[in-house]
């Protein structure tokens, strides 16, 4: 894993790394996937991957309203809202 | 008192031999005594429980007994309690207040337990040593120099120093077994969708389930019972009905056919294998047919773990972005500034190591090696699990490849880490339900016997272990500072 595949991949994850960090998790990152690889041992061409230990349905639920808005409730512990909207630095010019 | 059982305890209720606030205050003082050097909980709830103590001893005298009336009871920090500090183990929620209930704690609550406080844990529960919380590592009370296992470190510690009856714990790829094994007590993960998993804060959505850690084998079906069912909250748990595990586990013992899979013992340490060997005999002399199986893929269980958990995490822990709720970074100037820095500042080492892989393993081109490929060997994994289960009714093994190891010592090398899970992971990417229960020591550190059991099977695990705890008694083993 190059330098550049790790300041690419922080950014998706929204993380910063330090420039002098880089190295070191790289360095770990690579081991993981020297484990990772180890699947490669087995030939999986026929087989369904398994998204679920059950092979569920996506359950649907009737579109009908259940339960009452609590935003007042869920806002309590945020210091940054007004008005019930959150405040965030400003993102449009 | 401490060294009562639950079901002591429920009839020592019921006899009004003891009241609950007597109980409450009890366990409190014990752990404020006693866990300074454990740091087992991170937050006491001392009002809350003593409120609901004398609620439930002025119900009680009013002759209404709820089936866990005034049973104390410690939850994982990783449940939302409500009104209640839950903080996941995390700087990101350390100031978090749960607006509402999980389900398991509602249930509980319901069932008339008194909550004492929340328990440390790995931070988001990823981490097999208890040493990524930010709220300090967590110590083992056979030996306060080793880790008590983890993710659920805290829940196991708390109930092997009988500073709780009982707790709760979660398992994505061993965080209930593992510690319940390495602290010497029980601890159980049911089949995936059997405990909803509302208000349980997400680490890896299609591997975790809930579970509970007691002493004994039938207070793990006391507890499960009560935790298990359907949730219209939580869109994959079952609608299976949910057995009586108690009557289950209690009912007379008819011998069945064991398989133990060579996998698990090759290579395993010489005195572990020993103790194993034991227990097995143990169980053949009782009438149990034992039969070799093979799992030949089970030991790709933490590479495709490795890939399939921290995908998931990197999805759901995308939520922190401390806007919301949870931790914000001050002085910021743009929005990109905001969520970066409050990741950075609020998560810890080993949640970034798996975000970053995680964000890897889902990212463009990437996708079909990495993902696809773990589903793909998920999927083997589980069709031999089927295949076994064709020829035997449980699989045994030990829990994990040796007992406690010390503080700092795998710290710095996440895949010695990793791979004290290389036993129970496979459990969780099959769906299967599985327990850990005390099978002796090596180097007077506890062992524990994991017991697998096919899908919704968790009757026949729990009476295979009740079974196996009236031909032993390495449960009623306590570690000496906290016996008496």
């Amino acid at each position: 894993m190059d330098k550049n595949t790790i300041i690419k991949i922080a950014d998706l994850a929204k993380i910063e790394i330090k420039d002098d960090k880089i190295n070191d998790i790289a360095e770990s990152l690579e081991k993981i996937l020297n484990l990772v690889d180890e699947m490669n041992s087995v030939d999986t061409d026929n087989v369904t991957p398994m998204s679920h230990p059950l092979n569920l349905k996506q359950e649907l639920r009737k579109d009908e309203v259940n339960e009452i808005n609590q935003r007042e409730l869920f806002q309590k512990g945020n210091v940054n809202t007004e008005n019930g909207y959150y405040k965030v630095p400003k993102i449009i010019d | 008192m401490h060294n009562k059982t639950v079901s002591e305890l429920i009839k020592a209720i019921e006899k009004k031999e003891v009241s609950s606030l007597e109980l409450t205050n009890h366990f409190l003082d014990r752990i404020k005594k006693l866990d300074s050097n454990l740091n087992s909980f991170i937050t006491l709830t001392e009002e809350q429980a003593l409120d609901k103590a004398k609620k439930i001893d002025k119900e009680i005298s009013k002759g209404v007994l709820k089936p866990l009336s005034g049973i104390p009871l410690a939850q994982k920090d990783i449940f939302c309690t409500k009104g209640i500090k839950t903080t996941c183990g995390s700087k990101m929620l350390d100031n978090f207040i749960s607006p509402y209930d999980a389900t398991v704690v509602e249930k509980l609550n319901h069932a008339g337990m008194i909550v004492i406080g929340k328990t440390n844990m790995d931070e988001f529960a990823m981490g097999s040593s208890n040493e990524t919380s930010f709220f300090g590592d967590v110590r083992n009370p056979w030996d306060k120099d080793y880790v008590p296992g983890g993710s659920s470190g805290g829940s196991a510690a708390s109930v092997a120093a009988r500073l709780i009856p009982c707790s709760t714990g979660t398992d994505t790829g061993g965080s209930i077994r593992q510690p319940a094994s390495l602290t010497g007590i029980c601890g159980i993960k049911p089949t995936y969708g059997r405990v909803s998993r509302f208000g349980m804060i997400a680490f890896a959505s299609s591997l975790d389930q809930a579970g509970v850690f007691t002493r004994t084998a039938e207070d793990s079906a006391i507890l499960l019972t009560h935790i298990s069912g359907y949730d219209p909250k939580d869109s994959t748990s079952s609608r299976k009905p949910v057995p009586d595990y108690v009557q289950e586990c209690l009912k007379e013992f008819k011998p069945i056919t064991i398989g133990i899979p060579t996998e698990f013992l090759d290579g395993l340490d010489n005195k572990v294998r020993e103790v194993f060997d034991d227990n097995i005999k143990i169980l053949e002399k009782d009438g149990c047919k034992v039969k070799k199986i093979s799992l030949k893929s089970s030991k790709l269980g933490v590479s495709a773990y490795q890939v399939v958990a921290p995908a998931e995490c990197s999805s759901n822990l995308s939520r922190y972005d401390g806007v919301r709720f949870g931790y914000r970074a001050e002085d910021v100037e743009n929005i990109e500034e905001l969520y970066k820095k409050s990741r950075s500042d609020a998560f810890g080492a080993e949640v970034k190591r798996r975000i970053l892989i995680g964000t890897y393993a889902l990212s463009a081109g990437y996708y079909d090696a990495y993902y696809l490929k773990a589903q793909k060997i998920r999927k083997i994994i589980s069709n031999e699990f089927e295949d076994a289960f064709k020829e035997v009714d449980l699989i045994l093994g030990p829990t994990a490849p040796d007992t406690a190891f010390k503080l700092g010592e795998k710290t710095n090398d996440p895949i010695a880490m990793y791979l004290s899970d290389v036993f129970t992971v496979s459990t969780n990417l099959a769906g299967l339900p599985a327990m850990s229960i005390p099978m002796g020591f090596k180097n007077k550190l506890p062992l524990g016997l994991q017991i697998i059991g096919n899908h919704f099977d968790e009757s026949k695990i729990l009476a295979l272990a009740h079974h196996y705890q009236k031909l032993t008694d390495w449960h009623t083993k306590v570690p000496e500072e906290y016996g008496e």
